[in-house]
């Protein structure tokens, strides 16, 4: 009746849950918040303490696309994430290939050279690129963006095709290859489809990463190559912070990435954790 | 004429010399053992012979075609891996077609040849499943069709046996003998088991450090060991081995003049366990292996050696007790200061 393994079964079960619920409720607050200050008047937004029942009303929204060419900044976020992931996908995949399948001496240094970029922080190379950029006349063009999120993106990109590729066997790349197949079929009937997951969430975070770039954004573009990032940011302006457009700015910015999150977390959280369990 | 030929194959990773010039034939229809040690350099030798080690000096011709750079995929041979390398996205028969889809044979033979090669492995049934809803003797059945099923010029085994458990391992031996007899392919097939080595092949070669030890029929190879190496890798238990110097007067005399600073060795066989004071050597039983069909005793002999008699009756000796040891010296194994076999 009264097992006592089977009661303290039960309270670690209820412990984990409660646990559970606080972490997501801490990590969705802010979400929540933006979510719910986006439907506000500026009045409400800065009230204290702080309304929870009001009328909702899109007037945000309105003022945001009046003001600012919303569409515009759409169009330049998806053009640069979903470029600059292509084309890191392209460079990145066959580098993966060849470390994981033809490792040399130094492959291993290399990869922890090619991390180690990452760790320096991005505005330690704001000042070159940006002269680069200006040199170039590449200021505020989709494609200084692009350049900037598939380079900074790439190590990453390496990393994760390295370690799913790592975890296919070589014998069935050689089988392949004894059954006649060259390096194209090889690729694409047996090296693409085995690491379709694995390519799929590499994509998938690259695009999210790109989408939710905003330090490059906002230092290489402004009104024509700006990103949905800098649309938000400029809502943040000197004339005094407008939480209620903020809010709604920075939900018609992240809306597109968190319907499409949402849809392939599968994929994501498989990309994620790929190689820690066998 | 040579079907298949190795002229001084060598392969270096990095400093380690793996295959130090091995020339070799095969002739066509043999089946070709390659048995060794581990480290001998057996699937290296394979894996140059498949393409899939770049080849450093040397020469590989294939019916008088060179092919010693050729890409894998232009060789013609089809190679079964140990771990089986099924493609685990593709159905059984997607896998066993997958050479021919490649190579654009149409629809309909490719559909006979799978279906005929399921025949012949008991495979029909499973045709539409994926490798992993297969045991693991089925999917090593897939990884012999899928070679089958191509005709190639030479078939190649890396080990395939050894993932399987004791029993599975005696039965697809024997399947790979019939399917040999039937088929009449060119096999190389590389072991670390000498018994598949004994069973299957035409021919042994024996490797140890990346050097070709002895070429020939496994009973060749038993009865007539090149050197001491061979000699004691080839026979289960290993052949009993004593140095010259070590062996009483009496049996000494019996080996020819370059054998004085060399050794003796004798098959379990041709060493007896007798009643005290009737044979050559004395000394005291360690170990009685009794296996049914036949006993193996090991003796801590007086000359400080483990040996092991094999005899066709049961025994009733105990560990610890005092015997004697008969050798037929008449069957001994004579071998030169540096282990290369003399004859008495």
């Amino acid at each position: 009746m009264h097992d006592p393994t089977l009661i303290r079964q039960n309270l670690m079960q209820w412990l984990r849950t409660l646990v559970a619920w606080l972490v997501a409720l801490l990590l969705f607050f802010p979400l929540g918040w933006l979510l719910l200050t986006a439907f506000k008047t500026e009045l409400q937004a800065i009230a204290v303490p702080p309304e929870w029942l009001f009328a909702p009303t899109l007037e945000n929204f309105h003022e945001v696309q009046e003001r600012s060419d919303y569409l515009l900044y759409a169009k330049n976020s998806v053009i640069t994430s979903v470029v600059s992931t292509l084309l890191g996908m392209l460079i990145a995949t066959p580098a993966a290939y060849a470390m994981a399948f033809f490792k040399g001496k130094h492959t291993k240094d290399i990869l922890m050279w090619m991390l180690s970029t990452k760790m320096m922080p991005a505005v330690g190379a704001l000042v070159p690129v940006y002269v680069l950029a200006q040199k170039s006349h590449l200021l505020d063009t989709q494609l200084a963006l692009i350049i900037v999120f598939t380079l900074s993106n790439l190590p990453i990109m390496v990393w994760m095709l390295f370690s799913q590729f790592k975890d296919i066997p070589h014998e069935i790349l050689e089988a392949a290859r004894m059954d006649g197949a060259g390096l194209w079929q090889e690729w694409r009937m047996v090296l693409l489809p085995l690491a379709m997951g694995g390519l799929a969430s590499t994509g998938l975070l690259c695009l999210v990463l790109s989408w939710n770039e905003a330090f490059w954004s906002l230092n290489l573009t402004a009104a024509k190559g700006g990103t949905l990032a800098t649309l938000i940011a400029s809502y943040s302006s000197p004339e005094g912070l407008f939480w209620a457009k903020l809010s709604a700015a920075s939900l018609m910015a992240i809306a597109p990435i968190v319907v499409f999150g949402w849809f392939s977390q599968k994929q994501l959280v498989q990309g994620l954790t790929f190689g820690a369990v066998k | 004429m040579a079907y298949l030929q190795l002229q001084g194959i060598e392969k270096f990773f990095g400093e380690h010399h793996a295959i130090k010039g091995i020339d070799l034939t095969i002739e066509q229809g043999e089946f070709m053992v390659f048995v060794g040690p581990s480290g001998c350099g057996k699937s290296t030798l394979l894996r140059l012979i498949a393409g899939l080690e770049r080849i450093d000096h040397g020469q590989l011709h294939l019916q008088q075609r060179e092919i010693t750079h050729l890409a894998s995929s232009q060789r013609d041979l089809a190679m079964v891996f140990q771990s089986y390398a099924l493609y685990p996205h593709m159905s059984v028969f997607e896998n066993m077609s997958f050479a021919l889809k490649l190579a654009k044979v149409d629809a309909n033979t490719i559909q006979q040849k799978v279906q005929r090669a399921a025949d012949i492995l008991n495979l029909g049934a499973y045709l539409q499943r994926t490798p992993r809803e297969l045991s693991g003797g089925q999917r090593q059945r897939v990884a012999i069709g899928r070679a089958i099923v191509r005709e190639p010029k030479v078939f190649l085994f890396d080990e395939p046996l050894s993932n399987l458990d004791a029993a599975l391992r005696g039965q697809t031996r024997v399947e790979i003998a019939k399917l040999h007899r039937e088929l009449g392919a060119t096999t190389i097939y590389v072991t670390h088991d000498q018994v598949e080595a004994m069973t299957l092949a035409d021919r042994v070669v024996v490797l140890r450090d990346g050097v070709i030890e002895q070429v020939g029929t496994p009973l060749n190879l038993y009865d007539r060991p090149a050197n001491q190496f061979v000699a004691q890798f080839i026979g289960t238990p290993p052949m009993n081995l004593w140095p010259s110097q070590q062996l009483p007067a009496g049996v000494i005399q019996h080996g020819p003049p370059a054998a004085q600073q060399g050794a003796m060795g004798l098959r379990a066989e041709h060493v007896s366990v007798t009643a005290m004071g009737q044979g050559q050597l004395s000394g005291t039983v360690e170990l009685v292996e009794a296996l049914g069909a036949e006993t193996l005793i090991y003796v801590n002999s007086d000359l400080g050696q483990l040996l092991v008699a094999r005899q066709n009756e049961r025994s009733e000796l105990r560990p610890g007790q005092p015997v004697s040891v008969q050798l037929d010296l008449s069957r001994a194994h004579w071998f030169d200061a540096k282990g290369l076999a003399v004859t008495a």
